[in-house]
């Protein structure tokens, strides 16, 4: 039997063509980019044509792009970057309560430093209300940060309205897209939500761990995490990991092939093993939007009276592999963040699981994972049904 | 027919060794969960990236939980100096005093100088013309503010060690935290952190035929140091974000491996830099830069009287040979370098500057293509100097 792996929001299984791209360059093409010989310049080369293949995605300027070492610190870059810069004007920073542990700690952060941060609350099914968020902008309001889609239940935030409101209500204020769980899932219109910086990453798009970019506007300037060398025009600092660039580059050149007929086979999946399960007469509540607003790649389930860790461990035991909430925080035993803000009660809440997508899998598959679980929750209802 | 390559630059980065690029291929293809994920693909990814923490401990004499996995050496560094000087004055409530060297690399000296503009004082060390740094100096420059000293293991560009065990000592018995930037010197000397009186260590892999993209910070345990960004608290919270599994591992491979190689790879790779040196000398108009005995066995670093850097090593390229005129990262400005100015050579003499580093794969052969190579280059570039005095 082979795995079933449904965990895609966590991490992806790289691309063939990628695996061995990367294997290529870590043996053969070694230089530093920064060295003026011959190695150093095919280094460089990588890096530029990665560089190429991610702006054709994002529909953006080669220039705008910076590399970092993921979507961790592209998102950190972003938001303390911003702060740092403009920090004399008393800074007003706002974001979401269901954002990714990497956006909310760092507002966590810049809070305790002394920015006024606002987390705003969302709806039931997790979208941002706009009149809220234009009740919240004000005149020092230096950033606005959401997702785009929401990594445990597939929120897609309508974008363009909120960067619509933002402008409009204060055009000096910035707009922060993390785009980690979106990219090369949605297509992306920056010009058109009127962003201003966009975070990506490469693990996620079937590319190698250790690479992301953040997409920067031109003309807006950032405070950089850390100083070094002249890298990304010294805003990201150290000798580059040319592998796993190039690796994120053609694992976007990639994708951008795939991207319109690979939304529609993931809502085909989604879509598949909700209703599979539904037909099969299983207690199941989707968290979130309904299936067709949501991203095509993301399924959260509650299935009541059974611990998310136990169907997680059971679905394992069957080579099956999918989360409890988001994989940076699932080693925690804290219901999440997300759940719990779109005000989920407590059967559904510690009974959620998600599912996740990727070009991957098939359909195959899916009714092997249904096959499994009808009959496990039956079982598991017995035991645990007092 | 192919013309010869040869790799002179090992001290930008090395290649990466085979045995490294075997132990990482698993965590590329099927191994590819995600360490924070509760189902065995992710616990599998954990306890690769924690064997790997045992594996980087042992090799420098730490304990597993004082090793932390970052980015690269830079990153390792900010963390180190940022990390410390944030903790450090939030807990004091005050912006403190740090000692650093003039020849520090820039993820060194940059973040210096950040720092320095945020309000905290810092002073930079002046160096002898070898590239030492004084114990003495270190002291005198204490004071009861002083919370921490980073000086570097070994330079990047002339390769002179620098007394670490001495003030390290110094720094213990002060009570003031010690941080060392040892990515040049991690694989090319013998570190063991248990008779190193050293607080931070900052390490990068692909200087020792490891990947790029990943690097480590050593803290000693009870060391106050705090992130320098938030997310979903991987490295214990010290370095969010997640884990570069593959990188890794292939990081604590090759560590594992040029520790073990280290003595061997010492006495030959000293032999090689001694007769690189001996013949260079020879040339006429070439002077050793750095130190002439405590240096780096794989480094060598001269000036060409009357030769820009740049010609020559433009020069050796179009032979095949790759080799730098400064550090790789500063190596696109043109500005001389900042190590060399500060070690009291002048403008023309730092320009002309060669550096070449050994490494594993390099032999004899190596050194005598690049002496067949250089000399007649030498002489054509003589010729067109102005300033050369011998010129027709």
């Amino acid at each position: 039997m082979t795995e079933i792996y449904l965990d895609n929001s966590a991490t992806t299984r790289p691309f063939d063509e990628v695996i061995a791209l990367c294997s290529h360059i870590q043996r053969d093409n070694y230089g530093n980019p920064s060295s003026l010989h011959a190695r150093g310049i095919a280094a460089e080369k990588l890096l530029n044509e990665a560089r190429r293949n991610i702006a054709s995605l994002l529909q953006c300027r080669e220039d705008e792009l910076y590399f970092t070492s993921g979507g961790t610190e592209a998102n950190n870059l972003a938001l303390k970057g911003i702060a740092y810069r403009r920090q004399r004007r008393d800074g007003h920073i706002i974001t979401t309560q269901i954002e990714h542990p990497s956006v909310l700690n760092c507002c966590r952060r810049l809070e305790e430093e002394g920015f006024a941060v606002s987390f705003l609350p969302v709806d039931r099914q997790g979208y941002l209300d706009l009149d809220e968020l234009s009740r919240a902008i004000r005149d020092e309001t230096i950033l606005v940060s959401t997702s785009h889609v929401n990594n445990e239940i597939g929120t897609i935030q309508p974008v363009e309205k909120i960067g619509a409101i933002i402008k409009e209500l204060n055009p000096r204020t910035l707009y922060h897209i993390d785009g980690v769980q979106s990219f090369a899932k949605i297509p992306a219109s920056l010009q058109h939500w009127q962003a201003d910086l966009y975070s990506c990453s490469a693990h996620k798009i079937h590319g190698p761990k250790g690479a992301g970019a953040l997409w920067v506007r031109k003309g807006v300037s950032l405070q950089p995490l850390f100083q070094g060398g002249e890298q990304e025009k010294t805003l990201r600092p150290g000798t580059e990991n040319t592998a796993a660039i190039a690796g994120f580059g053609l694992a976007a050149r990639i994708n951008e092939t795939l991207l319109e007929d690979n939304a529609a086979q993931l809502y085909r999946l989604k879509e598949k093993l909700y209703r599979g399960l539904q037909q099969a007469g299983v207690e199941v509540y989707l968290n979130g939007p309904p299936l067709e607003q949501a991203a095509p790649h993301i399924l959260n389930l509650s299935f009541p009276g059974i611990k998310s860790e136990v169907l997680l461990h059971f679905l394992e035991e069957n080579e099956i592999y999918v989360s409890a909430g988001s994989a940076c925080h699932s080693r925690r035993p804290e219901p999440s963040h997300v759940l719990a803000a779109i005000g989920l009660d407590e059967s559904r809440l510690f009974s959620a699981l998600r599912f996740s997508f990727s070009s991957f899998n098939n359909l195959t598959e899916i009714n092997r994972v249904i096959e499994r679980i009808v009959p496990a929750i039956r079982e598991l209802k017995t035991y645990q049904g007092r | 027919m192919q013309k010869r390559q040869v790799y002179l630059d090992h001290g930008a980065t090395s290649p990466l060794r085979e045995e490294a690029f075997e132990a990482m291929l698993p965590y590329l293809q099927d191994k590819y969960g995600n360490p924070s994920s509760m189902h065995s693909s992710g616990r599998d990814a954990r306890h690769a990236v924690e064997r790997a923490r045992e594996q980087t401990a042992l090799a420098l004499g730490a304990e597993p939980d004082e090793i932390f996995f970052t980015s690269g050496g830079t990153e390792a560094n900010n963390i180190a100096i940022k990390g410390t000087a944030k903790r450090t004055a939030r807990a004091r409530k005050k912006k403190g005093h740090l000692v650093t060297s003039s020849v520090e690399h820039h993820a060194v000296l940059n973040v210096c100088k950040e720092l320095a503009d945020e309000g905290f004082q810092v002073t930079f060390l002046p160096v002898d013309r070898y590239g030492l740094v004084s114990v003495e100096s270190v002291k005198r420059a204490l004071t009861p503010e002083t919370f921490l000293i980073s000086i570097m293991t070994a330079n990047n560009e002339v390769g002179t060690i620098e007394p670490v065990a001495e003030i390290g000592a110094l720094a213990r018995e002060r009570g003031i935290l010690f941080h060392t930037d040892a990515v040049q010197a991690v694989g090319q000397l013998p570190i063991d952190l248990r008779d190193l009186k050293v607080d931070l260590l900052s390490l990068s892999a692909h200087k020792f035929n490891g990947p790029k993209g990943v690097g480590a910070l050593y803290v000693r345990r009870g060391t106050p140091v705090e992130p320098l960004y938030g997310g979903g608290g991987q490295e214990r919270g010290l370095r969010p974000g997640t884990e570069n599994v593959a990188g890794i591992i292939g990081l604590a491979r090759a560590l594992e491996l040029a520790v073990e190689e280290l003595p061997e790879k010492t006495r030959w790779l000293q032999a090689l830099r001694d007769r690189l040196i001996e013949g260079l000398l020879g040339m006429g108009d070439v002077v050793l830069n750095g130190h002439p005995s405590s240096r780096l066995p794989g480094n060598v670093n001269v000036s060409f009287n009357y030769i820009e850097g740049e010609a020559l090593l433009l020069g050796l390229d179009l032979e095949g040979i790759a080799a730098s005129s400064g550090s790789a990262c500063t190596s696109g400005s043109p500005e001389p370098s900042h190590v060399l100015l500060a070690m009291g050579l002048d403008h023309q003499i730092a320009r002309g500057s060669l550096r070449l580093t050994l490494g594993r794969g390099n032999s004899d052969a190596d050194v005598d293509y690049l002496f067949t190579v250089l000399s007649p280059l030498v002489k054509r570039l003589r010729k067109m100097s102005a300033l050369y005095p011998g010129q027709g």
